[in-house]
């Protein structure tokens, strides 16, 4: 039976046909949906780990005990678990590890862009990279198959167009699970210098034998065409070269390391001009040359962001080689600018935003009024770093707010009284537990502030230890947030609705004055989990002045608009006035009715829905 | 068929463009194509641009559609269409909801929402056909079909047989909204 998987599902189906047992993963985009997809399958266990670390530590207790591991994660997740990836290189696997990186060209939602398949060389692993969704499925057994045969983790790296794109594989039976025996063997598997040493040079000794089966292994191949151009590519970058050079010779590689040396070489040998086409990173190109072979690729490709086939096309039939698009021939004017089409007008952008009714607005906004300075996080809060409430200085990685903002204050005693950390419930739980930890033992004072809204958004509202449920929906113990600050040692704990301003702004002058650290829950569920607050708020039109303070939320359910195109939520009859007066307008169809806006209007004119009466 | 026919979807996260590829996909899974449907999830969602995009054809290599190369527009916002146009090919054909929906920036009242889209795109696209969704699949007993209905005004100009698309929408409706579904779709398979 053939279906239409996403890359993720896919992963997820061949994970499970391998016969992996065990599967463990923190979300982050573009990677969450295969263990979701995992999670389903009957007689397998999944798990959420708090972060990506432990999510492959988890992993290697599960191979050790003899089971084939799934591990999944973003490729900035690989920064995380980079300490214990580095040293299980060294003490290799029993059931057979594969770790899934999912990287992001061109931040579709991400931080950085990194090219993972670095991490492969730098940790000395196998690395296999699928180009559509069969091959997905497929090289996750293989993957399987190369870690239990040369006792290795393997790396899957997969980019946003294969995790996100759907294509058709034929499902397969899943295999017979076969848990391999636990032999107790403390010169492989604990590694202290003594045993590391020799380990090092098995380390070695096994990558010369994959040098010799990546030569010969069934994913990479030689594709003879026409001899004028040869091209090495691999992953969604293959896809894109049969798009527009159909013509061409191409040497796939779903395996690029260890890399394939003398299949190169024959390659090489065979075309007139040799091309690389990659991502991000010259990883193949600079390989190639360092056989000595002559090779275009950074020259004529550039290595920021995402290719698509017409910039393949384009930087091709730029560097003098004819490229076809759409079946055409694609010519250098074609290829070009819009010459000679009439100026379109400005499309303004549409960011995302946070949602009416998201619980961060009410915390960002008072922090924006007390012009504190704001060492950010990563999830939805990070929104509300964006025009118009602006209420974050910065965000550099999962856990870094905190760490931030007790080194400013450290800098500068002048910082004390105006500095915060945020960062969300999920992320706290991921990398923040240390950060606070270390505040309160280093004597710092800062204040920080947990935006609990009790899941994990951003990526789709996954759970995490405090919301009481795991990935495969049973109950499990909800971490007490106050008590575990109680426990790190942190004397000033408080809780608030962020949803009521007034309070939120009291508990937040009070805090950061402290001279000791202290911690803020701003505790309200996602908005998107719960019921609506109340009915739509609404505006007595002869009452606003028009004067945007709540414009000034950035909330999507408001906008302000002129008097007459102003109907919805506006009681009839009131006005009357003139016609170029603006006035808010609040959408009845999108308002959750949190009453902020309405706390935050001066003049009275935006009211809570409760009191709109005689208007139903 | 040689060479695959480039489908672009381009709306607001929450106006129904995800089951209208899925619809596209069932449709076209059923007469036979190769195909690969492509989206972004993540930070897109939080009430960003959604673009999905869909090719299909007898082999489909690539599942990114660049500039210049979409047979097809179906937007279901008016800047949205207007965002993606570079990415329709020469001679292509725009399918555009009449529906405006202001992003934030125009919300905080930064930038006004372009005049004249409809205008531009047709000076454009001589091929443009103007949909008024919301109307059309109120007129058929409920608003939220607009989707369909746009979804209608593009079967028709795909190599995908009627009924394979009806049975591809009864799959991915539930039952005791198909009757309405029905109705959205053949309003706009008329335009
Ligand atoms: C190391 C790493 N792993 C995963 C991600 C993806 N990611 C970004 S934010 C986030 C979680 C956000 O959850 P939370 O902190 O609860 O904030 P919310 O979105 O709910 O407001 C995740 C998983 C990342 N950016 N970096």
């Amino acid at each position: 039976m053939k279906e239409l998987l996403s890359g993720n599902a896919a992963i997820a189906r061949g994970a499970f046909e391998a016969g992996v047992t065990v599967a463990a993963a923190y979300p982050g985009t573009p990677s969450t949906e295969i263990l979701e997809h995992f999670a389903r399958y009957p007689g397998v266990y999944a798990e959420w780990a708090p972060n990506e670390k432990v999510a492959l530590e988890v992993g290697i207790g599960a191979s050790l005990a003899g089971a084939r591991v799934l591990v999944a994660m973003k490729h900035v997740g690989v920064n995380v678990a980079a300490d214990p990836l580095f040293t299980l290189a060294y003490t290799g696997v029993n059931g057979g590890l594969v770790l899934v990186s999912a990287d992001d060209p061109g931040m579709h939602s991400s931080q950085n862009e990194q090219d993972n398949r670095n991490y492969a060389r730098f940790a000395k692993i196998p690395l296999l990279e699928p180009a559509d969704s069969r091959e997905a499925r497929d090289m996750v057994g293989l993957a399987l198959d190369i870690s239990e045969r040369f006792d290795t983790p393997v790396m899957l790296r997969t980019t946003t167009r294969i995790a996100h794109a759907q294509s058709f594989v034929e499902l397969k039976e899943p295999q017979p699970v076969v848990l391999r025996p636990y032999q107790k063997d403390a010169r492989k598997y604990l590694m202290v210098p003594g045993y590391a040493r020799p380990r090092r040079a098995v380390l070695a000794g096994r990558l010369l034998e994959l040098e010799q089966y990546t030569e010969s292994g069934p994913v990479n191949f030689i594709e003879w065409r026409e001899r004028q151009v040869g091209i090495i590519t691999g992953g969604v970058c293959y896809q894109y070269v049969r798009e527009v050079l159909p013509q061409a010779s191409v040497l796939k590689l779903g395996m690029s390391h260890p890399f394939p040396r003398n299949l190169v070489r024959e390659f090489a040998s065979g075309v007139g001009n040799l091309y690389v086409v990659e991502e991000l990173d010259p990883f193949i190109e600079e390989q190639v040359r360092m056989l000595g072979i002559h090779v275009k690729g950074r020259e004529i490709i550039p290595g920021i962001g995402e290719l698509d086939p017409v910039l393949v096309a384009r930087h091709f039939v730029a560097a003098g080689v004819p490229a076809v698009l759409a079946g055409e021939e694609v010519t250098e004017a074609a290829a070009g600018a819009t010459a000679g089409l009439p100026e379109a007008p400005a499309a303004p952008a549409r960011p995302p935003v946070l949602c009416p009714g998201c619980p961060h607005r009410g915390l960002f906004y008072v922090l924006r009024r007390l012009k504190l300075m704001v060492t950010g996080d990563i999830g939805c809060y990070t929104l509300a770093g964006l025009p118009p409430l602006e209420a974050m200085d910065s965000c550099i990685c999962m856990g870094a707010s905190i760490g931030a903002a007790h080194g400013a204050e450290k800098a500068s005693l002048e910082r004390h009284g105006h500095t915060v950390a945020v960062i969300g419930d999920s992320t706290f739980f991921h990398s923040g537990i240390t950060g606070l930890l270390n505040m309160v033992y280093n004597g710092g004072g800062g204040t920080v502030v947990i935006v609990d809204n009790r899941t994990t958004a951003m990526t789709g509202h996954q759970p995490h230890p405090g919301t009481g449920t795991t990935l495969m929906g049973c109950p499990a113990p909800a971490v007490d947030l106050e008590m575990l600050a109680r426990a790190l040692g942190v004397k000033r704990v408080k809780v608030v609705d962020p949803l009521d301003l007034r309070r939120v702004e009291e508990v937040m002058r009070e805090e950061v004055a402290a001279p000791e650290t202290s911690l803020v829950i701003a505790r309200r569920s996602c908005v998107l989990l719960t019921r609506p607050a109340g009915p739509p708020a609404w505006v007595r039109a002869d009452a606003c002045k028009g004067c945007r303070s709540c414009i000034r939320l950035g909330c999507p359910a408001l906008s302000l608009r002129d008097v007459e195109a102003a109907s919805g939520g506006t009681p009839p009859g009131k006005d009357g006035k003139s016609a170029s007066k603006k006035v808010a307008v609040v959408d009845q169809l999108t308002c959750t009715g949190c009453g902020l806006c309405v706390q935050v209007c001066k003049n009275g004119a935006l009211q809570r829905g409760e009191d709109n009466v005689g208007t139903g | 068929m040689l060479e695959p026919v480039n489908v672009l979807m381009a709306g607001v996260g929450g106006q129904g463009t995800i089951l209208a590829s899925k619809v596209l996909a069932g449709a076209a899974e059923k007469a036979g194509y190769d195909l690969k449907v492509s989206e972004v999830h993540g930070m897109a969602q939080r009430g960003g641009s959604v673009v999905t995009q869909v090719r299909l054809g007898e082999k489909v290599h690539s599942p990114l559609i660049g500039e210049k190369t979409a047979d097809i527009i179906l937007a279901f916002e008016k800047l949205e269409g207007l965002r993606l146009l570079p990415f329709l090919k020469p001679g292509g054909t725009m399918i555009i909801n009449d529906q405006e929906i202001p992003p934030a920036p125009v919300l905080a009242g930064a930038v006004e929402y372009p005049a004249g889209i409809i205008a531009h795109i047709r000076a454009v696209a001589p091929d443009t056909v103007v949909v008024d969704a919301l109307g059309l699949a109120a007129a058929c007993g409920n608003a939220r079909a607009a989707n369909v209905v746009l979804l209608g005004a593009l079967a028709r100009r795909l190599p995908v047989g009627e009924e394979l698309w009806q049975e591809s929408l009864a799959a991915q409706v539930p039952a005791r909204l198909l009757e309405v579904n029905r109705a959205a779709f053949a309003a706009g398979y008329g335009l």
